[in-house]
């Protein structure tokens, strides 16, 4: 650490010019970073942290300036540096050949010539451990996955040589198996080389398990800058102490993600509704199966690559499962992208029609209603749905009340627009809405007034079954924090059902009293949570736990 | 993807033979009485129902539409009473006339409105943006018939750098031996250069007037299109990785922006092949557009159904090229059969 600094951002603050005046995203921050340190700057959307990176490799949008500060670059220049960004499908040219978007950057670098170029473009997907890169090369970015794509996102960026690599969030939207295997290469490569590199990311754990060094942000400000190993034995800020306190982890409870002194909602002070137990199962799955047919991208890429189509034309996402949940029980469905969770969560919501197998609830089998009747149908109130995205799912025209009150005017049996402020208000008050919020419009809310909008929806015709499809995906870790909180006393007061679809094992481990994994279709391990995720006894479920980072401790 | 095309070829025939339907139907229900107009103003009751008998207008409607349908499959589009030729002769002596000219105004057209677009979004906000957003709504608002009129008066009449505007050819020069119907090509053909420049000097002025008309779509959809594109994450990709600007804005943002303009253009295209009456009207080109107008005018049906047919085909044939070349562009199109 002795080596002058190869990057050092001093007093840098970057303004925008919006609508409503200026408004500064980073203020007079110090980040330094000597020759192959690896530094993670942490910190919730909002904090700064990309923006810091922007103005470190001069792409800020139009509005953006650095308005006072300097950024020094002790013997590179802008050139030396890449970057490797979030969504990696998105971020690369979708009609164009990955091969050739990596020999174009071979070429704008001068690093080979026309005769080697093609040999040079596959031996950087080599290296970024594509398989079959020869063929691979002749691919288009929809025809890979999330995992493969950020390779490549890698290769881009390493075949300019940097000497500085920046990944803004790289891994987001990645399962953690895929998570596990890019940032691992990422470190591989870049110490192979001796480069610096930045991770910016909102999850502490990451961050601590890969890099040297951890810079937390808080609203455009640094608030604290330490060692990994030292900032989870001894985080000094309060706000770093607060987001570790809400990232989910073993042995946590969901009462200990929330701050001390942290207000509750409503919801958490009402009487528990008593449940028995004894009674049949709310739902009961049986044998579900959802086959599509085998096409598009799969079958012409196997011709593209000329390798026979596969024999059986047919692909089972969802593979003869079975389960059941019971009144007011929490069942976690938990697997890795791609493993049919959300297929079967739709199925069961009765938004996709199954191809054979029993949905049987309250017993009634509600499987064989194809599902553009099940709309209309007195059972659906007795079914509802969180979705992913706050705000993907929450109709931008309509305000909040709108939002809350369009179940209830369609099935719901209240009329009269003073009962249906008036219910829309208690829900708003149950789920912790301010009532004042209710006439915003999505986009004058925040992700996590989003996300009790889309709470206060699903529950509002007093459903008996809640999906829950990553409701808490898109929000930062203190923000779920609270909405885990919620979600759990909604259903102990309101003695709902919960079937949780998710690949964070941790946070399912806090919310439910069961838990199925899932893989390819198939039902792999089921039982308790702490049975599942306590003893490992599948290969696979091990591997999935292993997966998440663990900071150094 | 020979799966695809054979699928979308068959929608395509399906289409015509829809158009078929259609235009019979549509010609039956204009008003006024063809055979009345055809017998003559001073014809008597019985002279009409004789027209009447000859043309097959006693016939039942479907007996009409089996000779149509099996008139059209010879060929044979019928007669037109204003011009006294088959209408089949008169639309393949215009319609290269009205190609040749929305094919020139739309290069035209193109070559300034993608540039402009272009340019106008790269430099979103700048002075060339605000430029080519008034060039481009001056175009659209101003009447073709007036930009026409304006054209020819200031380089006809004015400075004289123009010919005459009559029509395709000044009449000192014979036209060149029939191959595709377009002058520019068959004077070539027919290693004419004297009809070549004579015919490209007739040709300038209305195919200007359309592509000033015509600048406004393109541009402003070439522009929208750019900047969705440019804000896109692979184009971030592209600029972080240290490609050039020039790179950056064509090889990923320019083609990636492609799709939408080249509906546009389509859009462009066939709406200005029949719909430039004016034009032609202005610089007395023997077009498509002024011929079906007049026989409309004449309730002469035989040339508005033949006309509407032709468009409708060039149109569905139009659709089905700009399809095939969505999937050249686009792989994801080319997959999703």
């Amino acid at each position: 650490m002795s080596d002058a600094p190869l990057l050092e951002i001093k007093d840098v603050t970057v303004e925008f010019a919006t609508r409503r005046g200026i408004v500064r995203a980073v203020e007079q921050i110090n980040i330094s970073l000597t020759k192959g340190e690896t530094l993670g700057i942490v910190g919730e959307s909002g904090s700064g942290k990309s923006v810091t990176s922007y103005a470190v490799m001069r792409i800020l949008d139009r509005a953006g300036t650095i308005a006072n500060g300097s950024v020094v670059f002790s013997g590179i220049d802008v050139r030396e540096m890449s970057m490797i960004f979030q969504n990696p499908r998105a971020a690369l040219n979708p009609i164009r050949k990955v091969g050739r978007q990596i020999e174009d950057v071979l070429k704008q670098h001068v690093l080979a010539d026309t005769r080697d170029i093609k040999e040079k473009a596959v031996e950087m997907l080599r290296q970024v451990k594509i398989a079959r890169p020869e063929e691979r090369y002749h691919a288009y970015p929809f025809e890979l996955s999330g995992g493969m794509c950020q390779r490549i996102v890698i290769a881009l960026a390493l075949a300019c040589q940097p000497r500085l690599l920046i990944a803004d969030e790289p891994t987001t939207g990645l399962d953690v198996t895929t998570q596990k295997s890019v940032m691992d290469l990422v470190v591989e490569l870049t110490r192979a080389r001796g480069m610096s590199t930045i991770l910016i990311t909102h999850d502490l754990g990451l961050a601590a398990a890969y890099c040297d060094r951890v810079v937390v942000m808080e609203k455009g400000k640094i608030v604290e800058t330490a060692m990994s190993s030292e900032i989870f034995k001894s985080p000094s800020h309060p706000y770093t102490k607060r987001l570790m306190k809400a990232t989910p982890k073993v042995g946590g409870t969901l009462r200990g993600l929330l701050p001390d002194g942290a207000e509750l909602s409503p919801a958490a002070s009402m009487p528990k509704m008593s449940i028995d137990k004894t009674e049949k199962p709310l739902l009961e799955v049986r044998n579900l199966v959802k086959e599509y047919p085998r096409q598009g991208a799969t079958k012409t890429l196997g011709e593209l690559l000329g390798k026979p189509a596969p024999a059986e034309s047919i692909f089972r996402a969802v593979d003869g499962i079975s389960f059941t949940v019971g009144k007011g029980e929490s069942v976690g469905l938990v697997g890795e992208s791609g493993c049919g969770k959300s297929t079967t969560s739709m199925m069961v919501m009765r938004l996709l029609d199954k191809t054979s197998g029993d949905i049987i609830f309250s017993g009634e089998d509600i499987g064989s209603i194809p599902a553009s009747e099940f709309a209309v149908l007195p059972q659906r109130k007795r079914i509802q749905m969180v979705f992913q995205d706050p705000t993907d799912s929450l109709n931008p025209r309509f305000t909040a009340v709108r939002a809350i009150a369009d179940p209830i005017m369609r099935l719901g049996g209240i009329s009269g627009r003073d009962a249906l402020r008036a219910r829309c208000e208690e829900l708003a008050k149950l789920v912790g809405l301010p009532v004042e919020l209710l006439d915003r419009f999505p986009h004058q809310l925040s992700g996590g007034q989003k996300a009790r909008v889309g709470i206060a929806r699903a529950i509002a015709l007093n459903p008996e079954l809640v999906i829950l499809d990553e409701p808490t995906a898109a929000l930062d870790v203190s923000v779920q924090a609270v909405v885990l909180n919620l979600l759990q006393d909604l259903k102990d007061s309101l003695g709902m059902s919960y079937l949780f679809v998710s690949h964070d094992l941790n946070v399912v481990r806090l919310l439910c009293d069961r838990v199925i994994v899932m893989r390819t279709g198939k039902v792999v391990e089921e039982g308790t949570a702490e049975e599942v995720l306590g003893s490992l006894k599948a290969e696979y479920t091990r591997e999935l736990l292993t997966a998440i980072p663990h900071p150094p401790l | 993807m020979l799966l695809r095309m054979s699928r979308r070829l068959g929608i395509t025939l399906f289409s015509i033979a829809a158009v078929i339907v259609i235009t019979f139907a549509l010609t039956r229900v204009l008003p006024g009485d063809t055979a009345a107009y055809f017998a003559g103003p001073a014809a008597t009751e019985d002279a009409i129902q004789e027209v009447r008998v000859k043309l097959g207008l006693d016939r039942p409607k479907y007996e009409q539409f089996i000779r149509y349908v099996q008139d059209l499959a010879r060929g044979d589009f019928g007669q037109s009473l204003t011009t006294g030729q088959p209408v089949i002769r008169d639309i393949t002596a215009r319609l290269p006339a009205s190609a040749e000219l929305t094919l020139v105004g739309l290069i035209l057209s193109i070559l300034i409105a993608i540039p402009l677009g272009v340019l106008a979004a790269v430099k979103e906000g700048s002075m060339i943006d605000h430029v080519s957003r008034v060039i481009a709504t001056a175009g659209v608002s101003l009447p073709v018939f007036f930009t026409g009129l304006l054209l020819a008066y200031f380089f006809y009449f004015i400075l004289g750098w123009a010919p005459a505007p009559l029509g395709r050819l000044d009449i000192i020069y014979s036209a060149p031996r029939h191959v595709t119907g377009f002058y520019l090509i068959d004077s070539l053909i027919a290693r004419d250069m004297d009809v070549f420049w004579a015919a490209a000097k007739q040709l300038i002025l209305p195919a200007a007037t359309l592509a000033i008309f015509s600048l406004a779509p393109i541009t402003r959809m070439t522009r929208a299109s750019m900047l969705a594109v440019l804000s896109s994450d692979f184009v971030r990709t592209a600029k972080a990785s240290g490609l050039s600007t020039r790179k950056v804005i064509i090889t990923y943002a320019f083609r990636n922006a492609l799709l939408p303009v080249i509906t546009t253009l389509g859009m462009v295209f066939s709406f200005l092949l029949g719909a430039n009456v004016l034009v032609e009207k202005v610089f007395a080109w023997p077009g498509i557009g002024s011929y079906a107008v007049e026989a409309l005018i004449a309730s002469d049906f035989a040339p508005v159904q033949g006309f509407v047919l032709v468009m409708a085909v060039l149109y569905v044939l139009l659709n089905l090229m700009i399809d095939l070349l969505y999937g050249v562009i686009d792989p994801r199109v080319r997959m999703a059969a």
